[in-house]
């Protein structure tokens, strides 16, 4: 070996340690003497490396999109559409309905003959969503027109409402202040779910009722005779539908009217109460359908003390968009003294009477506590979300359980790594040397990857450290014996090394090269922990063929070319 | 110069026999320890499926005077949770790990159970021992608490069976695209043989979990991936050397040459392994009990993927490398070429050779 391929080599050495351990230990601003200090050095390694929820502590929740509920609702709301449509052209149906069973959504319009057939489809789709070919699929038979959503435009939509809903469960993580949440599609295409990562939330009991809240708002006109007449009210939900004769028609609902009740943040049925009693509605209502304005009209909604309330009584006060305050003034114009309700999440939370014409703005009472109150604006705010969602997945981890884990882990590494180092110089004594330089060399290297990569610490990562280490052992061992080998069979110092790498290193790349293929595989398919195991894997290889080669050859080259050597001799 | 194994003769493959039959005994006992597990009613099950597969929600909690097992299950009977089970963290002398199993199968199941645990076993507690301390204080800096819930583990039916599905479907790629590499550096019998001792091992390991009941979590399955990695390590390292053995000594036997090379690779065999059984020694003994699934499933691991690679992997190269190459030498290169050979009735000894190699 020539004296300047060595110069070169060990530049390019030092320029990597140096780099690398930079990038560990030093900070990523501007420099100054206090980061490399020892408490400085322990702070920037601190900020640099990014720990696992595993170890640093949090919360982390996968969570499903109930995107059935979403078409079904499309389904039904298009439904509903169609009849109207009909009805209004004057075209003689029988009736309209939906059918949302064993994973179909489909419109289905009844003609009382098939003469009007096309005229009636071509009606509805003039007036309706149906008319989206790319969603819809009409076709008809006998008397029916039938409008389907296909297997694709089903995986499209669950799609959109997946991406909906992490952009509002991002506008509401925002509005409360959760700290570099990580928010992101999980699981399989198809399998509609999100997960959320918030460091350091330890309970995350009230994240999960302000992302779970649907916050569907909708105004709409209660039935009832009148003000000054009281509002109409039925005791049970079979009394109000009797009073519909039996069967509720399609432009008319029943539902629950929580009179002053306390509702919480989340609201709807998802919340277990913590006392069932508090939760029955004192009453129910007939309602007209559609709504007069919902949510995706609105402009603002913030909490506010309620006039001549304590202190926990709150009320949501909202105001609308220019489109819905038209709208919603010109229907109140219309419908003075008739009653009008607040629908939230298929809930009435308050009736008033209509005295004047309204033109943009509304309160919600319902002595709300002011956290509840907020809470609630914030969701409004954000928007309703496209469907509900549930959580298949809830793991915290407190600060001292991964601080724990992280103590475990270290104290393991280094007894391991002690005992590693001291076999090494003691059975290949010098060069074994060689073998621990190589080692530390790796690990720095490997953590200022994981640091370039922006990859975080998990536990399993911490597992995959391990079998790099075992790895970049077993490489060093491999060229040493192999040295020893060709020393044993009579050949020269400097040809037994040459020959010794060369080849030992076919058997290293050939390990390696398996191990990363599989840890590939790993990362492409895996999530979480699996990954986080692959990620530290693949980097400690490809990092050990420099380490435990590259260096530990220059080494050697190193050795062999110092003044003065006996040439006959090497330590290993 | 210090050195484990000088010029050692022995003679691997002619205990072949002994080896395969050690094994397969090993993986009997383990699979007959999950089928009877699983088939007697009312007792454990094959597999002691941690909350991460199974479902359920596990949650950890310090207490300041920790209570027995009975007063908390009966805390938690009182508010109506049934089959709580408390176990006690070995490491640390006032933790417990409250586990609540599954809550139903359904796919609406989900919610409930990700929502009861922690609010559930909140109310229990704080209705018997007093309360929890404050959200952003540990236990000794709040005097008044009673206790502090420190993580919590909830998994829903769904999740629990994909992460389940997908550990197994990862595990079998990576098992594949190990083969296709090792068949395509040396010979598809080399990797087949190589794929099946890493078969062997976590079957064996896997047999050790089920017949102790070691809980299997999300790190065993780390580990098990971990000794897949090593345990192909190791038979890539002997293999390497019968492949440049043979081209250096053409006229030697396969048998002959697979015995040298192991021999040749002990000593490195014995220090790797060796240096890495003792590391993840130091795991099982300082790791505490986060990670004693993990380090126990590596030291099993790392013992058998060693020994499967001398036991298991080179016995079954050279059975199968030696069927396959008579094969060949059998079949004339005309025959083998073209479908030429199955009209030729002169020679029907070709065929069935080929047709056994390809068995």
């Amino acid at each position: 070996m020539k004296k300047k391929n060595l110069l070169q080599r060990v530049i390019i050495i030092v320029v990597i340690t140096l780099v690398g351990l930079y990038i560990v230990i030093g900070p990523r601003h501007r420099p100054t003497r206090s980061d490399f200090t020892w408490s400085g050095i322990k702070n920037s390694l601190r900020n640099n490396i990014h720990l696992g929820l595993d170890l640093k502590g949090g919360s982390h929740l996968v969570m499903r999109v109930k995107t059935d509920e979403y078409l079904k609702r499309l389904a039904d709301g298009n439904a509903l559409a169609a009849e109207k449509a009909a009805k209004d052209a004057g075209l003689p149906i029988k009736g309209a309905r939906a059918n949302t069973t064993g994973g179909n959504y489909q419109v289905i319009v009844e003609a009382n003959d098939g003469s009007q057939l096309q005229a009636i489809r071509d009606e509805v789709q003039k007036k309706t969503d149906l008319n989206d070919s790319s969603v819809w699929g009409a076709s008809t038979s006998g008397n029916t027109v039938t409008w389907s959503i296909s297997g694709t435009a089903q995986r499209y939509l669950s799609q959109q409402a997946v991406d909906q809903a992490l952009k509002i469960i991002d506008s509401r993580l925002n509005a409360v202040g959760v700290v570099e949440p990580v928010l992101q599609t999980h699981g399989a295409t198809g399998s509609n779910q999100i997960l959320l990562q918030m460091p350091g939330i330890q309970d995350p009991e009230r994240i999960k009722s302000l992302l779970g809240s649907e916050s569907r708002l909708e105004l709409v006109h209660v039935i009832s005779p009148p003000s000054p007449s009281p509002i109409q009210k039925y005791a049970t939900e079979q009394e109000a539908i009797q009073s519909l004769g039996g069967t509720v028609p399609s432009n008319r609902r029943v539902v629950p009217y929580f009179d002053r009740d306390e509702p919480t943040a989340g609201g709807g049925a998802q919340q277990p109460s913590p006392d069932p009693n508090a939760k029955k509605p004192s009453s129910y209502v007939v309602i007209e359908v559609p709504s007069v304005v919902d949510g995706s009209e609105l402009r603002n909604a913030s909490a506010i003390n309620s006039r001549g309330g304590g202190t926990d009584d709150y009320q949501i006060q909202f105001s609308l968009k220019p489109n819905g305050a038209q709208k919603f003034g010109a229907w109140t114009g219309a419908n003075i003294n008739e009653y009008m309700g607040v629908l939230l999440n298929d809930q009435i939370k308050s009736i008033a009477f209509i005295k004047s014409q309204i033109s943009d703005s509304g309160e919600i009472s319902g002595r709300f506590t002011k956290q509840s109150a907020e809470d609630l604006a914030v969701t409004l705010r954000s928007g309703a979300l496209p469907a509900r969602i549930e959580y298949l997945e809830e793991r915290t981890v407190g600060p001292s359980l991964g601080a724990d884990s992280i103590k475990a882990g270290v104290t393991a590494s280094l007894v391991g790594l002690a005992l590693v180092v001291s076999f090494m110089l003691f059975y290949y004594r010098g060069s074994g040397i060689n073998a621990v330089v190589a080692l530390l060399l790796n690990m720095i290297l490997m953590m200022a990857g994981l640091i370039i990569f922006g990859a975080t610490l998990t536990l399993p990562g911490i597992a995959g450290i391990i079998l790099t280490v075992g790895m970049a052992v077993d490489s060093n061992v491999l060229i040493f014996e192999r040295i020893r080998e060709e020393l044993r069979t009579g050949k020269t110092v400097a040809s037994a090394v040459e020959q010794g790498f060369a080849r030992a290193f076919v058997t290293i790349i050939d390990t390696h090269v398996t191990t990363i293929i599989s840890s590939l595989f790993l990362f492409v398919f895996g999530t979480g922990p699996i990954r986080g195991f692959a990620v530290t894997l693949v980097l400690g290889l490809v990092i050990n063929l420099f380490s435990a080669v590259y260096v530990s050859r220059t080494i050697f080259i190193w050795l062999l070319n110092r003044e003065g050597r006996r040439p006959d001799a090497l330590s290993i | 110069m210090i050195q484990f194994f000088k010029d050692v003769k022995i003679d691997w493959l002619a205990n072949r026999r002994a080896f395969i039959v050690v094994s397969l005994l090993l993986m009997l006992i383990g699979l007959a320890s999950a089928v009877i597990r699983q088939a007697v009613p009312g007792g454990t099950e094959a597999f002691n499926l941690g909350v991460d597969f199974k479902g359920g929600t596990v949650i950890t909690v310090q207490f300041r005077q920790r209570p027995t097992a009975e007063e908390i299950n009966r805390a938690m009977t009182k508010i109506g949770v049934k089959d709580a089970i408390i176990q006690p963290v070995a490491d640390k002398a006032d933790q417990d790990l409250i586990k609540l199993p599954q809550q139903g199968s359904g796919e609406g199941q989900n919610q409930a159970q990700v929502d009861i645990g922690r609010s559930e076993v909140k109310k229990a507690l704080d209705e018997a021992f007093g309360p929890e301390a404050a959200h952003d204080k540990d236990l000794n800096s709040d005097p008044q608490a009673a206790y502090k819930i420190l993580g919590t583990d909830a998994v829903g039916p769904v999740a629990g069976r994909q992460l389940r599905n997908q550990a197994i479907a990862v595990t079998l790629l990576a098992l594949l695209g190990i083969l296709a590499y090792i068949g395509f550096r040396f010979e598809w019998t080399y990797g087949a043989a190589a794929v099946i001792a890493v078969f062997h091992d976590v079957l064996v390991t896997l047999g050790f979990f089920s017949i102790f009941q070691w809980e299997i979590s999300l790190t065993v399955i780390a580990a098990l991936l971990t000794l897949v990695g090593f345990s192909v390590n190791d038979t890539i390292v002997v293999f390497d050397r019968i492949r440049e053995n043979r081209r250096l000594h053409r006229r030697e036997s396969l048998y002959d040459i697979t015995n040298d090379a192991i021999n040749q690779t002990l000593s490195r065999t014995v220090i790797t392994s060796g240096l890495v059984f003792l590391s993840v020694l130091a795991m099982v003994l300082f790791g505490g009990e986060v990670l004693f699934g993990f380090s126990v499933a590596l030291l099993i691991g790392i013992l058998f993927g060693t020994y499967s690679s001398i036991a298991i992997a080179s016995p079954i190269m050279v059975w199968w490398q030696k069927r396959v190459e008579a094969a060949n030498l059998r079949t004339p290169p005309v025959a083998r070429s073209s479908s030429t050979s199955a009209a030729r009735p002169a020679s029907p000894r070709p065929r069935a050779g080929a047709r056994r190699a390809g068995a």
